[in-house]
């Protein structure tokens, strides 16, 4: 290995392992640091509206920063979680929020799996019932004689 | 015995064919169901989010109007029985494409349209609205973008249409085509005109 490859290698290798550090934001945090981290605790929770699918603390988008000072902001100013939330979901809906709260909306959305999955359990296990009973009714259809007869087949086989 | 078992075997057996028609006919009716949640899903757009802010009262907000000129936007302003609230700005590039639409709105008179000018510089709105026109009775700059986020605002242009009360009626997340000018917003209009 030459040189310059090594040190290639060793360039990419720092390069993999500065990664997260890109994901860092150079913005101003709160003072205290109680606070600071309850913020960055909240920002996980907030939908980046332009990007979607991201959480506002990981998002570069420009609103995605506004919304991320208001957080500092509103923290700041002494509100609750539950309130800075509310103040995203009175702009954004509850779409803003990452885990959907469970109301009369999203009521399908929560229960809905559970209750398709209750409903095939239940059907199979009605099929399974009728079943074994029509089975049960064929097996005892036999006469006492038969049975007689059956019983001793069996023991001469065991 | 025999008859017995005979009589009281056959009443299941009609009523599990019944049954039986209702097992087969589910798969039938689960695609249906899912069918139509699809086919709806095909012409949604995912970007495009509901807001809530529709019907209700539009924030309150007051803003400076742009240097140099002396119409600012603020709520009480928005009297009319009908008026626009456009979403704009210079680096916003589908703005260019809506912008004649707007122009020609401004120039038939049909109705009054108010810019909110979302996070730009002031100079560079003012050099954008010289060179391609300007359709606006008001102007509030938003320097900052709390208003457009009050507004719910994710992607820039975005248009209100707000009534007398200063409710919002409805929302047109980005460029105003001609076909949504056509076919909903000057129909829109002209029903709130009445």
């Amino acid at each position: 290995m030459t040189r310059s490859t090594l040190a290639t290698l060793v360039g990419m290798v720092l390069l993999i392992l500065s990664l997260p550090a890109f994901a860092i934001f150079q913005e101003k945090p709160l003072a205290d640091p109680k606070e600071e981290a309850r913020a960055q605790e909240l920002m996980r929770d907030f939908r980046c509206l332009v990007c979607q699918n991201q959480a506002i603390s990981e998002s570069h988008a420009d609103l995605a920063g506004d919304m991320r000072a208001i957080v500092r902001e509103r923290i700041a100013a002494g509100d609750d979680n539950d309130t800075v939330r509310q103040y995203f979901i009175d702009r954004y809906g509850d779409w803003v929020l990452l885990d959907p709260p469970l109301n009369r909306k999203t009521i399908l959305l929560w229960a809905g799996g559970g209750v398709i999955l209750l409903v095939g359990v239940g059907l199979i296990f009605i099929r399974m019932r009728r079943s074994t009973r029509a089975g049960m009714q064929g097996q005892t259809g036999l006469s006492d004689t038969e049975k007689a007869e059956l019983e001793r087949l069996m023991r001469e086989q065991g | 015995m025999t008859d017995n078992t005979d009589t009281a075997g056959e009443a299941p057996t009609r009523r599990r064919s019944r049954t039986g028609l209702l097992f087969a006919l589910l798969p039938v009716a689960a695609f249906v169901v899912i069918g139509v949640f699809l086919f709806r899903g095909l012409s949604l757009d995912p970007s495009e989010i509901y807001s809530v802010l529709i019907n209700k009262p539009a924030p309150a907000f007051d803003l400076a109007p742009l240097p140099g000129k002396d119409n600012g936007l603020a709520s009480s302003d928005l009297t009319q029985p009908v008026q626009l609230v456009n979403v704009f700005a210079s680096w916003c590039v589908a703005c260019r494409v809506e912008h004649p639409l707007l122009m020609e709105l401004k120039r038939n008179g049909t109705v009054p349209i108010h810019g909110l000018n979302y996070k730009d510089q002031p100079q560079a709105a003012l050099n954008w609205l010289r060179n391609f026109g300007d359709p606006y009775d008001r102007i509030g700059s938003d320097l900052n973008g709390r208003v457009g986020i009050d507004f719910g605002v994710y992607g820039v242009p975005e248009t209100f249409i707000v009534n007398g009360e200063g409710v919002i009626v409805r929302k047109i997340t980005g460029p105003i085509t001609p076909q949504i000018l056509q076919k909903e917003l000057l129909p829109l209009i002209a029903e709130m005109q009445k």
